[in-house]
Formats: C-alpha cells, sequence, structure tokens
C-alpha cells in the first residue's frame, strides 16, 4: 500500500464514520487534492464536506478553527507546510491555546495535514521541516508518519483525538509502497499518539529519525551490520509528544545515540533529544551523542548542493560509526 | 404595564447594497428599564475595574468598555444564546451581555480560580461556550476569520443561527479579515462582521490607518450598514435586520459607531492623540446610559429618584461581587499543568525546573 492511499484511506474511513470530519483546503475537491490525497473525496462525500478553499491560508486556517470550537472536526490541508507560516497564528494562538486560556471550555478538535519538509528541486522557500516549529508548543500534537502503517494510524488517531494536531506528511514518501498487515487495513485501526515505534532492534546504537529519515536510518542500519554494527532504529512516529521514555530506554540498552532529521540542526528535534539524554540516561552514554541534520543553510536548488544540504544514508553511517569509536574517513572540508 | 412603544433611532441607517432597515424600532417599558440597568451595570463594572487596576489587583493588560456599552446590549436584544458572538480582547461586557455574572468577571480580572476562565485567561480571555461566547482573543483581527468558521459551523450542522464576530477600527485593516469575509461570501455564512468603530485603533485616528474609514463599505461585493453604535434600539433594530439577512444571504457588516471613553488600555490616559473637548462632547451628546434615560423619564416609564435607585443598587451589586471576587482562592500550584489537552495521554509535562516541578497529563 502507498503512503498516498493510506492516507486517503484514513481520510475517506473517517468521514465515513462521523459527519463532524470534514477536509477544506485549496484544491482538495474538484482538482482532487494537489498530491491527489484527496482523491475521490468529493464524489463521495460532497461539497459540504471536500471545501475547495481560496488561496488564503490565514482565512480558510482560521474558519477551520472557529468550526472546531463549534465541534465540528475540520481536516485543514495545506498544500504544503511552508504555506502555513501565513497561518501559523492560528495554529498557535487560536489553536494550540484555546483549551488552556478558556480552562477547558473551548477544545479544538482539528487536523491541520499537508507535506513537510524538503522535496526535490523546489528551492529554499519549498523546503523546509517544521516539527520542531511546531513541536516547541504546548498544546499542540505533532505527528510524522513514515510508512503507510504510520499514515493510516496515525491519520485516524489524529482525526478522533480532540485537540489540535499538526500531522507532518512528506511529498517524498506518498508513492512509496510499504507492506501492510490485514490489522492495518481494518477501519477501526488506529496508532497511539505519543508512542514511538522500535523499527528494528538493536544492541549496539540507537538511531532516532521520523519521516522520510526512518527510511534512510533503517538503509544505514543495514550497512552498519554488514559491518558488524548493530543497530536500533526508532521511527518516532509523534514529535510531541515526544516518547521520551522508549528512546532513553533504547539508550540504556546500547549506550550510544545517533539522532536524524531533515531539519535545521539549531533547536531541533535532534537538540531536545539530546537533551533529554543528558538529562535522564548521562550515566549510560558511552559517547557522545551524534546530531545528524540538515544542513545550517536554506536550501539551495543546484542538485549537488541540495544533497549536501540534507542528511544522506552515509552521513548516518558515518556518525554511527563515530559513536562506536570505529573508525571513519577524514570528513572532507567544504 | 408592558406595553408595545415605537422609537426613532437617533439618525437614519446607512446602507451599503442592501435596503435599510426602518427607523421606527419596536420596545416596550421593561426592556427600556432593563436596558438602562444593564448598560448602569457595565459602566459601573468597568470603572471599579479602572480602581482595582490602579491599585494592583489587576495584572497586564485591561481594556475597557465604558461608552460602548449600546452595541453589546442592543446585540444581545436582537438575538439569542445560541447566536454566537466573538470578540477581541475588549471582552468584559461581551461576557456580561451573554449571562456571564460579575463575580466571574472580577475573580478572573484578580487572577482568582473562581474566574470565567479559573484565573487562566485573564481581561482578555473571557469565555462563555454554554450561552455561544466564544471569547476573548488577544491577536487583532484573528477572532474574524475564527467567526467565520463558527457560522460555518452552524450552517454545517443546519443551525438556523449566526455569529456575529465583533472588531475594531483597527482591526478592519487586517488582511485576514478580507480573507474571511471572501469565503464567507462564497460559501453564504451566516456570519455578521460588526465594526466597533470607536475611531481610533489604539492612539492611530481612523483616517490616519485606513484609505476608507467607511468600514461598512469596505466589503465590497458584501453587504453593510452603518449604525449609531451609541443608540441601543439603532443597534438592536441593525441587529436583527442583520440575523434575518445573514440567514437568508449570507455575510453583512454593521459598523456601528461607538466611542469609548477610556484609552486603549490602562497604560493609555488616552488624551495624547483626541481631546478632552471630544471626549467631554461625546459624553454630553451621544452617551447611551444618558439616552435610555432621557427616554425613560420622557416617557414616563420611570422617575428621576427610581433612576437614582436603580444607579445605587448597580453600585452596590458590583462592589458585592468584588468583595465576594477578593475572597476567592487563587489558583492551585497543580493547576499549571491542567487544560493543556483535553486528552493528554499520562505523558509528562516539566515546570521551570524539570528535576523539581513535573506533572503527568491527564
Amino acid at each position: 500500500m502507498t503512503v498516498r492511499d493510506a492516507l486517503n484511506s484514513a481520510l475517506d474511513e473517517e468521514m465515513s464514520a462521523d459527519p463532524k470530519v470534514l477536509l477544506l483546503g485549496e484544491e482538495v475537491g474538484e482538482y482532487q487534492g494537489a498530491y491527489k490525497i484527496s482523491k475521490g473525496l468529493l464524489d463521495k462525500y460532497g461539497p459540504e464536506r471536500v471545501l475547495d478553499t481560496p488561496i488564503t491560508e490565514a482565512g480558510f486556517a482560521g474558519i477551520g478553527v472557529g468550526a472546531a470550537y463549534y465541534g465540528l472536526k475540520p481536516v485543514v490541508e495545506f498544500m504544503t507546510f511552508n504555506f502555513s507560516m501565513q497561518a501559523i497564528d492560528h495554529i498557535i494562538n487560536s489553536a494550540a491555546k484555546s483549551n488552556y486560556m478558556s480552562a477547558g471550555q473551548i477544545s479544538v478538535p482539528i487536523v491541520f495535514r499537508g507535506p513537510n519538509g524538503a522535496a526535490a528541486g523546489v528551492g529554499a522557500q519549498h523546503s523546509q521541516c517544521y516539527a520542531a516549529w511546531y513541536a516547541s508548543c504546548p498544546g499542540l500534537k505533532v505527528l510524522t508518519p513514515y510508512s503507510a502503517e504510520d499514515a493510516r494510524g496515525l491519520l485516524k488517531a489524529a482525526i478522533r483525538d480532540p485537540d489540535p494536531v499538526v500531522f507532518l506528511e512528506n511529498e517524498l514518501l506518498y508513492g512509496e509502497s510499504f507492506p501492510v498487515s490485514a490489522e492495518v487495513l481494518d477501519s477501526s485501526f488506529c496508532l497511539p499518539i505519543g508512542k514511538a515505534k522500535i523499527e528494528r532492534e538493536g544492541k549496539d546504537v540507537t538511531i532516532t529519525a521520523f519521516s522520510k529519515m526512518v527510511g534512510f536510518a533503517l538503509k544505514a542500519a543495514e550497512i552498519l551490520a554488514k559491518e558488524g554494527i548493530n543497530a536500533e532504529v526508532i521511527n518516532l512516529r509523534s514529535i510531541r509528544p515526544l516518547d521520551r521514555s522508549t528512546i532513553n530506554a533504547s539508550v540504556r540498552k546500547t549506550n550510544r545515540l545517533v539522532t536524524v532529521e531533515e531539519g535545521f540542526p539549531q533547536h531541533g528535534v535532534g537538540a531536545e533529544i539530546c537533551a533529554s539524554v543528558i538529562e535522564e540516561s548521562f550515566g549510560y552514554l558511552d559517547a557522545p551523542v551524534e546530531r545528524i541534520a540538515g544542513a545550517d543553510v536554506p536550501t539551495p536548488y543546484a542538485a549537488n548542493l541540495e544533497r549536501l544540504a540534507f542528511p544522506q544514508v552515509e552521513d548516518i553511517v558515518r556518525a554511527a560509526k563515530r559513536a562506536c569509536y570505529r573508525s571513519v574517513q577524514v570528513a572532507a572540508t567544504a | 404595564s408592558d406595553t408595545t412603544l415605537t422609537i426613532e433611532t437617533s439618525i437614519p441607517f446607512t446602507a451599503h447594497n442592501c435596503d435599510a432597515p426602518s427607523r421606527a424600532v419596536e420596545t416596550s417599558p421593561s426592556e427600556l428599564l432593563t436596558f438602562y440597568r444593564d448598560m448602569a451595570v457595565m459602566r459601573r463594572m468597568e470603572i471599579a475595574a479602572d480602581s482595582l487596576y490602579k491599585s494592583k489587583l489587576i495584572r497586564g493588560f485591561c481594556h475597557l468598555y465604558d461608552g460602548q456599552e449600546a452595541v453589546a446590549i442592543g446585540m444581545e436584544a436582537a438575538i439569542n444564546k445560541k447566536d454566537c458572538i466573538i470578540t477581541a480582547y475588549r471582552d468584559h461586557c461581551i461576557f456580561l451581555g451573554r449571562g456571564g455574572n460579575l463575580v466571574e468577571v472580577f475573580a478572573e480580572l484578580m487572577g482568582r480560580k473562581d474566574g470565567c476562565s479559573k484565573g487562566k485567561g485573564g481581561s482578555m480571555h473571557f469565555y462563555k461556550k454554554d450561552s455561544g461566547f466564544y471569547g476573548g482573543h488577544g491577536i487583532v483581527g484573528a477572532q474574524v476569520p475564527l467567526g467565520c468558521g463558527l457560522a460555518f459551523a452552524q450552517k454545517y450542522s443546519k443551525d438556523e443561527n449566526v455569529t456575529f464576530a465583533l472588531y475594531g477600527d483597527g482591526a478592519a485593516n487586517q488582511g485576514q479579515l478580507f480573507e474571511a469575509l471572501n469565503i464567507s461570501a462564497l460559501w453564504d455564512l451566516p456570519a455578521i462582521l460588526v465594526c466597533e468603530n470607536n475611531h481610533y485603533g489604539m492612539g492611530t485616528a481612523e483616517w490616519r490607518a485606513a484609505k476608507s474609514p467607511a468600514y461598512y463599505k469596505r466589503g465590497d461585493y458584501v453587504p453593510g450598514l452603518k449604525v449609531d453604535g451609541m443608540d441601543v434600539l439603532a443597534v438592536k433594530q441593525a441587529c436583527k435586520f442583520a440575523k434575518e439577512h445573514a440567514l437568508k444571504n449570507g455575510p453583512l457588516i454593521l459598523e456601528m459607531d461607538t466611542y469609548r471613553y477610556h484609552g486603549h488600555s490602562m497604560s493609555d490616559p488616552g488624551s495624547t492623540y483626541r481631546t478632552r473637548d471630544e471626549i467631554s462632547g461625546v459624553r454630553q451628546e451621544r452617551d447611551p446610559i444618558e439616552r435610555i434615560k432621557k427616554l425613560l423619564l420622557s416617557h414616563e416609564i420611570a422617575t428621576e429618584k427610581e433612576l437614582k435607585d436603580t444607579e445605587k443598587e448597580v453600585r452596590k451589586e458590583v462592589d458585592e461581587a468584588i468583595a465576594k471576587a477578593k475572597e476567592s482562592p487563587v489558583p492551585e500550584p497543580s493547576d499549571l499543568f491542567t487544560n493543556i489537552y483535553v486528552k493528554g495521554y499520562g505523558v509528562e509535562a516539566f515546570g521551570a525546573d524539570r528535576k523539581e516541578i513535573r506533572a503527568t497529563l491527564p
């Protein structure tokens, strides 16, 4: 099953199960979704529940939040999360804080979803990961699916959740296929929010990753295995709440940690994981924590530069070896 | 006896892209008496908040509504509690109009447990969801798309109700207002945008911030009505008209020509950008409470003495509410971690020193 079909079927099933669920955003209806995630939903649920909006993010995100105040369960699609910057005030100030400010009177059951992070060759304004941005805000939940199972289970969980959820997909994963079990295909399937998944068990080094980087981390683990390093790969799935206990339990076992993300390094998800491990498991660490992240630059267009701007499998392999005190080639100087 | 009275509005409505409602407003002696009393409570409450602020019992921002009471009261007279209201931070009197009580107001202002937001919202974040009041918003203009979203949900749910989204003349220039209005018009949402034009966005006069300060016309393709916002009967008539219009035809803009006597907030004496003569002129000629008082006297519904007695009662009511609010305890330290989520999944949240203070979210 592709991630696209997983997301589409999750939306379809939740819309079918609950008449309060609706989808709004740019091109979600007649165009069938800019990335075809909402394909067929307009035909099935009609224009009252699948709403094409003008290209005015602050307006339609605010309308979505207001509808959630009233008790509907809107799914707001951003064509990409880069455009959510036009509406970030409604995500942070209108959605995340209302339940707190009203002492529980105004809950906000809304999902903001769309592709996040770098695509291919689209330059600086269309290639950015917002996981760390949104995950820094209490009141929000931030989910980052990797596989088809994640996409289905987490999107269904997000729609059913009574709080505002930022759901960060990845354009480059939409077309990727993953094997899924019968359980995953069942319409009752749902994943817990705030729980990471150990994608691969290992004992020598822990690698944390989310979204597309989980695939890279798994590839790195295969390469490392050939060299006798048995890596444990954690798919974070949820950035807020962050599953600190799974991460720390793993580090206490492997005594080594590599964090991987596409986002900028400063104040990133890796930085938070690193802090958590230092706070909770300092005595268990046998090596400095390694952080693999997007380069600290706006994303360049040229293919060779773009490649340098984001983590590659070999970066993860190298960092893991460093953490295991295996000799590595001297890094090239830029 | 409660007979029907028909009273003409102070001035005619000015309409944009629609036919103005009649100037003849139906009311009754008891309604006029209620208007008088309710506006007097609001006035007294805000003046008391001013003193509490000055004696440092209220912290932070505090935006007072005195002068603008006719908008809150007239609007309520035309609608019911299934209609929604959402506003910005000048929200104390809107909350009261929706049925909130004085103790909840003062307790919230003083950061106490019995406040309408249990002391966690403060002056700018009052809510009363059970009677259709959705806050209390601190970011200028953001409440307008939120209000259109409430209207969307009313239409989606097939509830025959409307939403009044209030904003000031300052917020009237915000881009997101036009985004939300466009969508509301495209989707025929029962949204009424109420511009409370008190003529100054903080200290910036309307004409210094808006190329066209005719806010009722600023919706272009959306009809609008300019209303004397100091005349509670005109406000009532306009809101009744607006509700009927919105249910049939979609959004409408109501520009309420009003005035705030206080400065923008407590840090603003309100006198550097306008003259004292201007303020006292409005008080003498257009005050919403005085207008109703004159009607009550001229129609012999009440005597001077009865109105004086009402004022005394109101004063007492406000003083008692303050005393009661002062007795309310401050929130428990553990309330720091409540209501962050509806469903917290038992994850940990941290205090400033996470080794010292952490909580499990319910």
